[in-house]
């Protein structure tokens, strides 16, 4: 399946997702459905059928909210049914709006108390040297998360102890609950900051599937040894036009069977 | 010895028998004692720095992959500050992270003030998937470390770094969850935790010589609590008194409070902090001002026995 096909797969069965309860975090999640294409079709080696093989690549959805965009696309190669997507929040389901690492198949680690998923992912690298392991954690956290403080503790210790399997995506849509970040608290300049901690980044379209790969596949294969940092300039809702004309609402919002008809007939 | 020293001699013992077992602090490997393992178990020591909500989730990434992690640093710093961090990431999230918490209440003596927390239990008692230990002493602690790490999930665990004194010696036997019986008596039962079982001892002793007998029952496991041996003891003396390093609202009274108003409703009271902030102070002044001292105690359960 072409990256492509399969973002837009994963923007649908995550909107299908959400409209199993009527509503979602639909901005933060349709935002980051290119970069988890990506990931899942050429990066992370992972075992649908054995989902804490140890020498597994891992996922940190720091930005835990964003939960169904990610069981969209483990659904989609093959961690659990695909009719689980339809439990969302229901009693007793296996996929939370946030995500737990105890519930889900696939999910690397627990997140949504926003800030604290680099420190875990930190946890998960230094458990994988422990075990002279060389695979890849990844981190996927947002730009508002960026407000966390404890953030910059994860950010400082991966620098410090130059965890070079680390790789953090910063979901730059600019906006989050209250506004535009740039109103509600401007995080600046997120590329400099990660390099003031000793990360090696760059920036580039999150939603162009070729420049993620491109730059992962640097991440990985550059020298330095560092964390890595790739700030994802993206688009909140992305790829269903009311959703992204809502701006900073789209963040937590309706999903009826009405808006997911046309959202699907956008996303073909 | 100094409890502190104990502590890192026998986490020593254990980490050259269980490569699974990695050791956290955040700058306070020095002060809590922890330093010589840096240099014994490179690969398995790291100092986070004064970050401690960093350490308490990379401890949980650690747990999450199977490791067991010690992390360490006073009480309020490992408790309050990132209680969020253990109650998601760690308790939520079901790992299995040991929380290591130095000087507790009033043992932070001249640290007090920002440094002294009554908070702890409570806060910990609240959480599912964390045990809650108040340690006596540095022999319990050596007996009961071993335990720790076989224990499958989170525990939380109160220490006195520099304490020499000693309750217990090489011969004590730590069951997890189950109070040490340390007097047989029929008047009124003293239910302590922690360190306040040296003070609730000294009590007990001026009390037999009033002619009051007590039943003493040492409490190194505040939740799970030992139900049976509180309810057995009430049921026989009718009469409790619990003695804690800690606030009043949520720790050792709180629990003994919950079991016999389920299990056996018993007149119970309680020696512990009342609504008062913390401060600087020496030990002793500072059990007399909270009154936490064994004086304290016997008048205490003297008042409750209409003497």
């Amino acid at each position: 399946m072409t990256y492509e096909k399969f973002a837009t797969q994963i923007r649908r069965e995550a909107l299908r997702c959400m409209n199993s309860q009527g509503s979602g975090h639909v901005g933060g999640s349709l935002s980051i459905a290119d970069v988890l294409a990506v990931l899942y079709t050429s990066h992370m080696k992972v075992d649908p059928q054995n989902p804490k093989m140890p020498d597994r690549d891992q996922l940190v959805l720091s930005k835990g909210h964003a939960g169904p965009a990610l069981y969209a696309t483990l659904a989609l190669k093959g961690f659990f049914p695909m009719d689980w997507l339809d439990t969302l929040n229901k009693l007793g389901t296996k996929l939370p709006s946030h995500v737990n690492l105890n519930l889900t198949p696939g999910v690397d680690m627990t997140a949504g108390s926003l800030g604290q998923g680099l420190s875990c992912a930190c946890g998960l690298a230094l458990a994988q040297k422990a075990q002279g392991l060389d695979n890849y954690v990844y981190v996927i956290t947002g730009d508002g998360e960026l407000q966390e403080g404890q953030n910059w503790e994860g950010a400082m210790f991966a620098g410090a102890k130059k965890l070079d399997h680390v790789i953090v995506f910063v979901d730059n849509n600019k906006m989050q609950i209250d506004g535009y970040t740039n109103n509600v608290m401007p995080v600046e300049n997120i590329a400099k900051k990660f390099e003031a901690f000793g990360f090696v980044t760059t920036c580039i379209n999150g939603h162009d599937h070729e420049a993620i790969n491109n730059a992962i596949n640097w991440a990985k294969q550059d020298t330095t040894v560092a964390p890595h940092c790739i700030v994802l300039d993206t688009i909140k809702g992305k790829g269903v036009s009311f959703y992204e004309q809502l701006g900073p609402s789209n963040h937590s919002t309706t999903v009826t069977d009405e808006q997911l008809a046309k959202a699907l007939a956008e996303l073909q | 010895m100094e409890l502190r020293k104990m502590y890192v001699a026998e986490l020593s013992r254990l980490m050259k028998q269980n490569d699974k077992i990695f050791v956290l602090d955040a700058d306070l490997s020095s002060a809590g004692g922890t330093k010589p393992l840096y240099q014994e178990f490179p690969d398995r020591c790291v100092d986070c720095g004064v970050a401690e909500a960093n350490m308490t989730c990379i401890a949980a990434g650690l747990s999450a992959s199977g490791f067991v992690p010690f992390i360490h640093s006073f009480a309020p710093f490992i408790s309050r500050r990132v209680f969020d961090q253990i109650a998601v990431s760690i308790s939520y999230s079901e790992q299995n992270v040991k929380i290591v918490a130095f000087d507790p209440g009033v043992t932070t003596t001249y640290n007090g003030g920002t440094h002294m927390c009554f908070e702890d239990m409570a806060m910990m008692r609240a959480l599912s998937n964390i045990a809650v230990l108040d340690i006596v002493d540095g022999f319990q602690l050596v007996k009961a470390l071993p335990y720790i790490v076989e224990h499958k999930g989170s525990m939380y665990i109160r220490i006195v770094r520099k304490q020499n004194d000693a309750l217990f010696d090489d011969n004590y036997v730590f069951q997890f969850g189950k109070a040490d019986k340390l007097c047989d008596g029929k008047d009124i039962t003293i239910v302590a935790s922690g360190t306040s079982l040296f003070d609730a001892k000294k009590a007990t002793d001026m009390l037999a010589e009033k002619g009051i007998s007590v039943d003493l029952l040492g409490i190194h496991t505040v939740k799970p609590l030992d139900e049976d041996a509180i309810v057995a003891s009430a049921t026989k003396t009718g009469k409790v008194l619990t003695v804690e390093n800690h606030s009043i609202h949520g720790g050792l009274y709180s629990a003994v409070c919950e079991t016999l108003s389920r299990k056996h409703p018993t007149l119970c009271d309680g020696i512990g902090v009342y609504d008062k902030v913390s401060q600087v102070g020496n030990l002793a002044d500072l059990k007399a001002d909270y009154h936490m001292s064994a004086e304290d105690i016997v008048a205490k359960a003297l008042a409750m026995l209409g003497k």
